[in-house]
């Protein structure tokens, strides 16, 4: 089977953004994807997203491991460079591609086998480094494409589809990124995607790596009676607690806000990330604050979303790493040579 | 005067790791080296911080052979725990000097060697008040008692510990106090012992002494790549440590202090080697240092960047496995491994260093390779060419060099086609065009390590998968006249009609082949030798083998993994090829070469 392209229609009359593209531009391949399933609705939230922000697609670069939200870099920005590796080792390759050019605009996406299991390792180190990207990890609470094994996501006590229950602890994405030193934690469900896309362009804009963990229930393997990421239990405990905005530069608003109402972030590039719903007192840039949000909320068996945690004033990579602002790519070589007569004085040392 | 030794013959010395024996034994080295004659050293040591046997041997060899000689003529044994295995070591009519603080009668058992006993120990610690300075300047008072021993020039040392403490004069005078102390005690009494010396000449005019992780790491900086990424392991380390402090002298803006590099420490060399797949195939070039054990945990990313065509180039310091193995010893083990690294068909281009001049070279070489075949390329070289300093000759620069980027469209190249197809054979080379990720629209395109058709489109199509993999094979083997081509070097003088034995060789073994091959013409025996310095093998490899009737294969690993790549990749039949195999983790030494090949070369005669 090869893959299919979607047809391009354009109609009359249709929304463009900055650059004069319309949505569909925004596309790519038709998924390959069982109907109903979780990660093609997140694949519109991304492609909606990148349309909205106006990035430039061949300015994009999208990032996969290996599994059903890996392939779907496929199905959305076909203009733009995508490289899907190989299982678990997405955050390596970005975070190479991100030392060589920081200067795009890149995505990572990923699933809870390959970040959470095969790729937990990366997945923190990335972290760790606040590598400037946005990782949206699908998360769905099980293996798709080898049919339906328990990922290290799925919760105690729910059951799989042939009817095994999981007794073993989940790694929970969004406190391990809090405990890491991701700068931009989120918790999303596909289903929302009104809280979604501005999420998705809020994370994109943040300087440093920003997770959003998205339940993305597989209609296949993990919707069932039992399941905790199915979609009527997450339906049933979903609570959007907090709600983020990505407000460009140009169309700041100067007015005050009430506490308590919007709490406005400011970024890197003069934008802002309004948070909204928040509850008394909440900040989210304390993160011991998130911490306890989180686990307070797992306990009255809650799926609190929204975004969780922000720091935009830790380094990223590239900031530590004390590259010049030019990216690595673009350095031409006669200022990377040091020439013959250098050579000659450096071996002085070596008589 | 007439049994004196000239500028030939070898020194150990028997330490104990952790104790600065390392400077000591450079010291004694470089005085040597000062002296116009050239020398070869060989670390041997052990896996350790502190507190185990370590070895240093310097071969003096006015000839400037390469190898190690097989003999130890003066053993400096300062390790009471490996007293007994040095002793024995020593060759016929050998010296033996020991520090005779504590004297040793009972085990200097051996009546065909001279005993020399140095008090260094008592003597440091009557001259010295701190204890960490008594250790450190017992190893500087026998570089003065070797000094006296062998005549060396003391203004040469009294200069070279000025260069090396410049920093810091206080320790000038303490060094320079050890040495008269172990040189004072050696003349006095027994400067008439005179059984080997050292003559100056001018023979090193020209060379310096590099380890191979130096000018490897230098010739990253000067193939012009901004990215690495590595995980700590012995050997490798020092290559990046030399990129590292390269690029801090060179690439750091002398303001602002922003790098035009970036060097990442990675988790592991799983993440090493994705890292640097990123940023190849975001245009950066890029380089990983590793050792086998590294290039097992890569090789899935190895197969990915062989399919994605990822530019990517990886240095192998061999180290003696299998698993952990003695990773302070060196060995030619990762041959076959890298050769075809990662599941599914895969092979790969390898570059053969034999000094660390080709190390410096062949990273260049590395860089352009991997971009213009945009596939995996690896350098292998090993503990011994990494980590010993070797003399060679200085390294230049031709500043005409134009990086080989390999066949990339530039935006303007993408407006004059229709369409742009990642991986389809335009030009008929076997090789597709790549763009830069971000420098134009129509230059996008999408990376993959599933089944992908000739256009990049995904495909579980038969006929579609195999259009590539073939594809893939052809570009592989037409890097073969692109790899360095192989050094021929004939019998100096013909034998009675044709020559009918050959040597085949790789890296690090050429200095004890090289002495083995010379010494056998001296007895008579005439051997055509060519060292391969590429994979895949270059036409010429073929030519050669077809021309000889026996080939002796040199290398050091236990499976004859050279022998078994020419087995796989030429025509030619099994009983023809006749592996030399050299693996207790020791480099090699020329008696040892000369031993198994003068053998060998008994019973062919007697069957011919």
């Amino acid at each position: 089977m090869t893959s299919f392209t979607k047809p391009l229609i354009r109609r009359k009359n249709e929304p463009t953004n900055e650059l004069g593209l319309v949505r569909a531009d925004y596309d790519g391949a038709m998924s390959t994807l069982c109907a109903g399933c979780g990660h093609d609705a997140v694949t519109a939230s991304m492609a909606r997203a990148f349309f909205e922000l106006s990035i430039e697609p061949h300015r994009a670069v999208k990032v996969s491991g290996i599994g059903c939200s890996s392939k779907t870099t496929a199905y959305f920005l076909r203009e733009s460079h995508g490289i899907n590796t190989v299982h678990g080792r997405m955050p390596s390759v970005a975070t190479g591609a991100i030392a060589a050019n920081h200067e795009l605009a890149y995505i990572g996406v990923s699933g809870d086998g390959d970040s959470l299991s095969i790729g937990l390792g990366q997945f923190v180190h990335a972290m760790r480094r606040n590598v400037n990207m946005l990782y949206m990890l699908e998360n769905n609470g099980v293996y798709g494409l080898t049919k339906g094994q328990f990922s290290a996501a799925a919760d105690i006590g729910s059951m799989a589809k042939k009817g095994a229950m999981n007794e073993l602890p989940p790694i929970d994405p969004v406190a391990l990124a809090l405990s890491v030193g991701a700068t931009f934690v989120a918790r999303a469900f596909s289903g929302d995607r009104e809280q979604l896309v501005p999420l998705i362009k809020a994370g994109l804009k943040h300087k440093g790596f920003g997770l959003i963990d998205v339940i993305s229930p597989c209609v296949s393997f993990n919707d069932h009676k039992g399941s905790t990421k199915s979609y009527e239990h997450t339906y049933k405990y979903y609570n959007p607690a907090i709600h983020a905005d990505y407000v460009p530069p140009s169309a700041q608003i100067k007015a005050s806000y009430d506490a308590g109402d919007v709490m406005p972030i400011e970024l890197h590039d003069g934008g802002q990330i309004t948070l909204r719903k928040l509850e008394d007192g909440y900040d989210p840039r304390d993160r011991a604050a998130a911490v306890n949000k989180l686990f307070e909320s797992a306990q009255s068996d809650e799926i609190i979303t929204g975004l969780l945690y922000i720091n935009e004033d830790h380094k990223d990579m590239h900031e530590m790493a004390r590259m010049e602002e030019r990216p690595l790519n673009e350095i031409p070589y006669a200022e990377l040579n040091p020439g013959a007569a250098k050579l000659k004085e450096l071996q002085k040392g070596f008589r | 005067m007439s049994n004196v030794r000239v500028n030939d013959f070898t020194i150990k010395v028997g330490n104990v790791n952790g104790t600065g024996s390392a400077s000591a034994n450079a010291l004694l080295m470089k005085i040597i080296f000062r002296m116009g004659v050239p020398v070869v050293g060989k670390n041997i040591f052990p896996s350790n911080i502190q507190g185990l046997p370590t070895w240093y041997e310097i071969r003096v060899t006015e000839k400037g052979y390469r190898g190690r000689s097989g003999d130890v003529d003066l053993m400096v044994a300062m390790n009471p725990e490996s007293y007994k295995r040095d002793l024995e070591e020593l060759s016929p009519g050998g010296i033996l000097l020991y520090d005779d603080t504590w004297p040793r009668p009972h085990f200097l058992t051996r009546t065909d060697i001279t005993v020399i006993g140095v008090p260094l120990a008592r003597m440091c610690n009557a001259a010295f008040k701190v204890a960490r300075s008594r250790i450190l300047m017992k190893n500087v008072a026998y570089v003065g008692a070797v000094a006296a021993l062998l005549d060396l020039d003391l203004d040469i040392i009294n200069t070279l510990l000025r260069e090396m403490f410049a920093s810091k004069p206080k320790l000038v005078d303490l060094n320079l106090q050890a040495i008269a102390l172990g040189y004072d005690y050696a003349k006095e009494n027994y400067g008439t012992a005179k059984k080997l010396k050292v003559e100056a000449r001018n023979l090193t005019q020209g060379k310096v002494m590099m380890d191979g992780n130096t000018t490897a790491g230098l010739g990253c900086v000067y193939g012009g790549a901004t990215f690495g990424a590595w995980y700590p392991i012995t050997p490798s380390t020092s290559l990046m440590d030399a990129f590292a402090n390269y690029c801090e002298m060179l690439r750091v803006h002398p303001d602002t202090g922003k790098h035009k590099y970036c060097i990442i420490q990675a988790e592991d060399e799983l993440a090493a080697a994705g890292m640097i797949i990123g940023a190849s195939w975001n245009g950066a070039r890029s380089f990983t240092p590793t050792s086998g054990p590294g290039i097992s945990l890569m090789s899935e990313f190895i197969g990915f960047a062989y399919y994605a065509e990822i530019p990517m180039v990886l240095f192998d310091i061999q180290r003696t496995g299998p698993s952990t193995g003695m990773p302070t010893r060196t060995q030619q083990c990762d041959i076959q491994l890298c050769a075809y690294a990662s599941h599914g068909d895969t092979k790969h281009i390898l570059l053969f260093p034999s000094d660390p001049s080709e190390c410096f070279d062949m990273a260049v070489n590395a860089l352009d390779l991997a971009e213009r075949f945009q596939t995996p390329v690896f350098v292998l070289s090993d503990i011994d060419i990494g980590m010993n300093d070797w003399m060679i000759d200085e390294l230049v620069w031709d500043d005409n060099y134009v990086p080989d980027r390999g066949k990339i469209m530039s935006p303007a190249d993408l407006e004059k086609v229709e369409k742009f197809h990642r991986y389809l054979d335009v030009d008929g080379d076997h090789i597709p065009y790549r763009t830069i990720p971000g420098t134009d629209p129509k230059g996008a395109y999408f990376t993959r390590g599933s089944g992908h058709n000739k256009y990049g489109g995904y495909t579980e199509d038969g006929a579609e998968y195999k259009e590539v993999v073939d594809r893939l094979t052809s570009k592989w083997a037409s890097a073969a006249d692109k790899v360095p081509a192989p050094i021929i070097s004939t019998a100096s003088k013909p034998a009675q009609g044709k020559i009918k034995f050959a040597i085949i060789s790789l890296g690090s073994c050429d200095g004890a082949v090289v002495e083995a091959r010379d010494k056998l013409e001296t007895e008579g025996v005439y051997l055509n030798y060519m060292r391969v310095r590429g994979f895949p093998f270059n036409g010429t490899v073929q030519d050669f083998i077809n021309e000889h009737d026996q080939i002796f294969v040199i290398e050091q690993n236990r499976d004859a993994q050279l022998h078994g790549l020419l087995l796989t990749e030429i025509e030619v039949a099994r009983e023809k090829l006749i592996p030399i195999l050299h693996y207790s983790g020791e480099p090699l030494d020329y008696k040892f070469v000369h031993g198994a090949l003068s053998e060998e070369l008994k019973t062919r005669r007697q069957v011919a």
